[in-house]
């Protein structure tokens, strides 16, 4: 006991003056940006875990409920159509959105001339705010004087009504989230490619390999890495959609319901409906599958992925 | 790819009647400006432009200050508790806005911030990408310029400034195009805590824009462009710095 309090005191001594002044330093830069995250992102972290066990009043006053918010979030049929929707939106956009990007990349690798155009081309929906891609697709997509259903109309097919047809409304917003990610994975594609060494070609040239087989034994075994990171990216980001769905789709049609993610739900439970608990409840179940996705590709990178 | 941006052009310029004759035309009959002034005459579209201007620059400038700072003190001192400070910082990285969303509302109401900028723009002042996207910045360069500046007397502070963050621009400029972009574009967090009409940013205002002008698509289409044409402009002017920005964390 004595010894250790000796040691201590030794250590603590053995701090020189001008360390304990970095250290001083160090701390004073650190604390507002710290003190920040703490207050606004950290604590609140926890807040939320705490909310989603208690029941939110309507005048602040929160009654500990435990599991009941959870059990209703397994019983609430809207908490599935969510769910299934945004396992529907990640499983068609994620793959599609990055298969065409990977086309659009290797496309653009070429000498072609212009090629800065074509890339700011591609760029544009992603710098643009969401708000508006989801206000000009809506119009494009409108039944009456869409754009959209009138080409259709010249070739004779009868366009439908898009998004308010509960059965394509989740599916038009989807087209849109594509479009609208593939100009950042190709960027991110696009610079996994220019770090492929051309002795490669050259080799398999030599070997009198064909453009086909050097994509598929060249190039796409080395650019797995950029995939996966990319992969990780966009489904992160996908299980969060919510501007376009709240512009396109909207709080109020009658194919809301049909065609919520689960943040579209989170914000209606926790912001429309005052339902702060429940609203607490859904985003831990969201977090949670973030989470589990991520750890999983993780896991599995391995089956698929070449460090050189 | 650019079909829907070329029809956001021409429909802004259409007369409402144009714009919803069947068979649609392409190039507008009459080239009709009024949907320009009309934005402005029925909504407070300046309020939203200012607000949108003083959030992003507020939450860029703040970014920048704190998380320079921070990210200095962690790639350039030993200190105890290093090691887990950093930890907790990037832990936030890995947690969707949503799960933070309803305690920041609480604190807002709390403060009685709501409808007002200070909910706009204090929230998104601390960043812990930005802490880990400048510390990987700082960490890259050369350990003897600070031992250097120490010999001549410089505390940290000195070396931060004047030594180390000039060397940063590139890192710098990648952050604020980050921050300034995705303050511009935020659509869930001004939803959340403004609602009335002269503190909305441009992104919730021009949502509530769609809810009453439902069908005035000159219109609708004449305030998205306002809207989006100054993150355009950046992007032309900056390209390199977002395709780094965009890039950097890929390689790794």
């Amino acid at each position: 006991m004595f010894n250790k309090q000796r040691s201590n005191r030794k250590k603590f001594k053995k701090v020189s003056p001008m360390k304990k002044q970095d250290y001083l330093w160090a701390y004073c830069f650190i604390a507002p940006c710290f003190l920040g995250l703490f207050i606004f992102n950290i604590g609140p972290i926890f807040y939320t875990i705490y909310l989603a066990f208690t029941e939110y009043g309507s005048f602040g006053q929160k009654t500990w409920t435990g599991l009941d918010n959870f059990l209703r979030l397994f019983q609430d049929p809207n908490v599935l159509i969510a769910l299934k929707n945004t396992i529907i939106f990640t499983g068609i956009a994620v793959p599609v959105s990055i298969f065409l990007s990977t086309i659009v990349a290797v496309l653009l690798n070429q000498k072609i001339r212009g090629v800065t155009i074509y890339r700011t081309l591609y760029f544009l929906p992603v710098i643009t705010m969401p708000v508006a891609i989801g206000m000009v697709w809506r119009w494009l997509y409108n039944g009456d004087y869409g754009l959209i259903n009138y080409s259709l109309g010249l070739i004779g097919i009868d366009g439908p009504y898009w998004l308010v047809d509960s059965n394509i409304a989740l599916y038009s917003v989807i087209i849109v989230a594509i479009w609208a990610a593939i100009g950042y994975n190709m960027i991110i594609i696009l610079a996994g490619l220019q770090n492929i060494s051309p002795t490669y070609y050259e080799a398999a040239e030599i070997d009198g390999a064909g453009p086909l087989a050097k994509f598929f034994n060249i190039t796409i075994p080395l650019i797995t890495p950029t995939l996966f990171f990319v992969t990780v990216i966009s489904i992160i980001s996908t299980l969060q959609t919510f501007e376009l769905i709240y512009m396109m789709v909207g709080i109020n049609s009658p194919v809301t319901t049909s065609s919520q993610t689960l943040v579209f739900l989170f914000y209606r439970e926790a912001f429309i409906n005052h339902d702060l608990s429940y609203g607490a409840a859904i985003s831990i179940m969201l977090f949670l599958i973030i989470l589990l996705v991520t750890i999983f590709q993780l896991k599995y990178q391995k089956k698929w992925v070449h460090y050189g | 790819m650019i079909i829907p941006f070329l029809w956001m052009i021409l429909t802004s310029l259409k007369t409402m009647g144009e714009a919803t004759q069947l068979p649609p035309t392409i190039i507008p009959a009459i080239w009709n400006w009024n949907s320009y002034v009309q934005v402005f005459d029925y909504m407070p579209f300046l309020h939203f432009y200012w607000n949108t201007i003083l959030m992003t620059a507020g939450r860029t400038i703040g970014q920048l200050i704190l998380c320079s700072l921070a990210a200095y003190a962690f790639a350039r001192i030993a200190f105890p508790g290093r090691n887990i400070l950093f930890l907790i910082t990037l832990s936030v990285l890995m947690v969707p806005l949503q799960a933070y969303a309803i305690p920041q509302f609480l604190i807002m109401v709390e403060l009685d911030w709501l409808n007002t900028l200070k909910a706009l723009i204090v929230p998104g002042l601390f960043s812990a990408f930005g802490v880990f996207l400048l510390r990987q910045f700082f960490m890259s360069l050369p350990k003897e310029l600070d031992e250097a500046a120490k010999i001549d007397g410089c505390n940290h502070f000195q070396i931060f400034f004047y030594i180390l963050l000039p060397l940063t621009k590139p890192a710098l400029i990648s952050l604020s195009i980050f921050t300034i972009l995705w303050s511009w574009n935020d659509l869930l967090w001004p939803l959340i805590v403004n609602s009335s009409p002269s503190k909305l940013p441009l992104s919730a205002g021009l949502a509530s824009l769609q809810g009453q002008y439902a069908t005035n698509f000159p219109i609708l289409m004449a305030g998205s462009l306002l809207a989006i044409w100054p993150m355009i402009v950046i992007f032309i002017f900056l390209q390199r710095y977002f395709i780094e920005g965009i890039t950097m964390g890929s390689s790794k």
